[in-house]
């Protein structure tokens, strides 16, 4: 598992032979060409965006008269107003944070524990609890719903957000304790060494070596928890039920189709469930794109 | 459906000795640490999963308790047309979220890293490939609400477009119509998708040795032949953790049907997980709604069985010569 990328990025092109470099620097037309096809590409993925970032901000009057391609003539932005009101935005940002901040915290905490036994300790039949671990991020959720749904009414956690921080904990612990035990199992030996002769205990070994020195392994993973969190659609839909308890992709998803809902009003609702992870996207897209390849591996 | 990479081989758990990393720190003090992960997995998962395959043998309407049935579900399921279009549906599925990305995500990961990395420098590179990867981030509903709106019948963008150049005859109601229904799905799907093995296998080609090329360069292989015998050789591995890994979200693509088409027209867009949602809350036939799921389950583990067995195969023969 290439661990190390988590840590540092192989700098590919520093041991490149100049020669190549130098031709590098030639462009034929065909070198051209194909780099128009990747930004058209480029464009037609990107298009959907603009156009809906250009349309919020059109009363329906003025879409009509002038089509989805133009520019608005003025900032009309009662479409915005209307729909932030009505889904009263600003708690469903809160939930949604909530859920996903408290997911993130507890399942990194978890992959730590976890990880600590399999890949440190090598606990016996470790091979078989990460397989059965790994279920739970296989599983379709749907399998998950009946049951757990009775078992949160039971204790009272149903419309609850605590239901959906408990169950992304454990879905979301399953792939960090997998990606931990990796990097865990390759941790430096002599550390462990030197801590274990000062006379430190497991735990302290834990939290003054291993966590220190893994640090940055867990803040990717805390990223990734935190984003995948939001993103979910599923569970969130069906245990929170209430506004006061929704999430934002959940809130908007059951308003599409509401009377409310005109063509600029859609458009707008739209651009107010993507601007959250637009901003994480801008935020972290470094430790996203390096922690996209951590997974995939040799 | 960020499709997280979904890790293959417990890699970590092996190893023959028997020791903690820790010395003279035996391997039992450790399950201590165990304890409240694998308490909350049997509470959130394993629990739940007994209990969904327990009630897929019985006749449960939410109310009454569950009456035992035997394998009335199970027969029905078999004889059920609007069970196997959903599976021919998520052929559909794997088409738009496996098929056409990875095919395509290996050329285009091709094109930025060899060509346009190289000629036009590793900013513009990496500037295309986050703007391949941008639908990857949004939640997959906002994702199909984005195109949804698009596809309006009324006064839809794709429609007004079409009406502004004369092309009038070709709008129609995208979702509404059961021949294009699923096509309009397939295609958010491949928007949605397509950022992921772009980025994953651009971090993989940075691994393959550039004099490799040059080698087979002056061999007088052509680009393809290089880009099949060296680019598709050597990332082998994140090829298999990326189709494994999309084809599991596709066989459990949910958001999007529910966002968009709620399976219609018809059963022209029903997806497994969907219809286990719909018997579930819609009409209230828990135990069968239990049945799909537990069905899709099956299915899902035996292609991620099935998967792993044909990749640790393919490596012990490479390992061998």
């Amino acid at each position: 598992m290439a661990v190390t990328e988590l840590t540092h990025r192989p700098a590919a092109t520093s041991r490149r032979p100049d020669p190549v470099r130098r031709a590098g620097r030639r462009r034929t037309a065909g070198d051209w060409s194909v780099l128009a096809i990747a930004v058209l590409i480029g464009l037609l993925i990107a298009v959907p965006f603009l156009m809906i970032l250009v349309n919020s901000f059109k009363s329906p009057a003025e879409y009509s008269s002038s089509g989805p391609l133009s520019l608005p003539t003025q900032l009309y932005t009662d479409g915005l107003q209307a729909f932030w009101n009505r889904v009263d935005f600003p708690r469903k940002l809160w939930n949604s944070f909530l859920i996903s901040g408290s997911v993130a915290v507890l399942a990194v905490a978890i992959s730590m524990l976890n990880a600590f036994a399999l890949g440190i300790g090598r606990v016996k039949g470790r091979t078989w609890i990460v397989v059965v671990i790994l279920l739970a991020n296989m599983l379709p959720q749907e399998v998950l719903l009946y049951p757990l749904y009775f078992m949160f009414k039971a204790v009272g956690l149903y419309d609850n957000v605590w239901s959906v921080i408990i169950i992304f904990t454990v879905i979301q612990s399953a792939f960090g304790t997998y990606l931990l035990a990796s990097v865990y199992s390759t941790f430096p030996k002599e550390l462990l060494e030197a801590a274990s002769l000062d006379g430190a205990s497991r735990l302290q070994i834990l939290l003054r070596v291993v966590y220190p020195i893994s640090r940055p392994t867990l803040s990717v993973l805390l990223i990734f928890f935190f984003i995948w969190t939001w993103n979910e659609f599923l569970i969130p839909l069906t245990f929170l039920v209430s506004n006061a308890t929704q999430t934002v992709p959940v809130a908007i998803t059951v308003l599409q189709g509401d009377r409310l809902m005109d063509v600029t009003t859609t458009s707008a609702s739209a651009l107010l469930g993507l601007i959250p992870t637009l901003v994480f996207f801008l935020l972290f897209q470094r430790t996203l794109t390096r922690g996209i390849t951590a997974g995939a591996v040799k | 459906m960020a499709a997280p990479t979904l890790p293959v081989r417990p890699r970590a758990a092996r190893g023959a000795r028997s020791s903690s990393l820790i010395p003279g720190s035996g391997r039992n003090g450790f399950w201590i640490y165990l304890v409240p992960g694998l308490a909350l997995l049997v509470l959130v998962v394993l629990v739940p999963l007994v209990w969904n395959v327990y009630l897929s043998f019985t006749s449960y309407r939410g109310i009454r308790p569950p009456e035992w049935i035997g394998l009335e579900n199970w027969t029905e399921l078999l004889a059920d047309a609007t069970f196997w279009t959903s599976f021919r549906n998520s052929i559909a599925m794997v088409l738009a979220m496996v098929i056409v990305p990875t095919l395509l995500g290996l050329l285009l990961a091709a094109m930025l890293f060899d060509l346009i990395g190289k000629k036009f420098g590793g900013k513009v590179a990496s500037f295309l490939r986050a703007t391949y990867y941008l639908p990857q981030i949004l939640p997959s509903v906002i994702a199909a609400i984005v195109i949804g709106w698009i596809l309006r019948p009324q006064n839809g963008a794709l429609n007004q477009v079409l009406g502004g150049v004369g092309l009038d005859g070709l709008a129609r109601n995208w979702l509404g119509d059961p021949a294009t229904a699923l096509p309009s799905i397939m295609v958010v799907l491949v928007w949605v998708q397509i950022g992921y093995p772009v980025v994953i296998f651009m971090a993989a080609l940075q691994r393959v040795d550039p004099e490799l090329y040059e080698a087979a360069e002056l061999d007088g292989a052509g680009w393809f032949q290089r880009f099949r015998a060296i680019t598709v050789g050597i990332i082998r591995p994140e090829i298999f953790v990326v189709v494994l890994t999309c084809t599991i979200a596709a066989l459990k693509v949910f958001g999007p049907v529910y966002a968009l088409t709620g399976g219609g027209p018809g059963t022209s867009t029903m997806v497994p997980a969907y219809y286990a949602y719909s018997e579930f809350f819609q009409s209230q036939q828990v135990g069968y709604g239990a049945t799909i799921a537990t069905a899709l389950t099956a299915v899902i583990a035996v292609v991620a069985v099935v998967f792993i067995a044909a990749q640790t195969r393919l490596e012990r023969k490479e390992e061998q010569g």
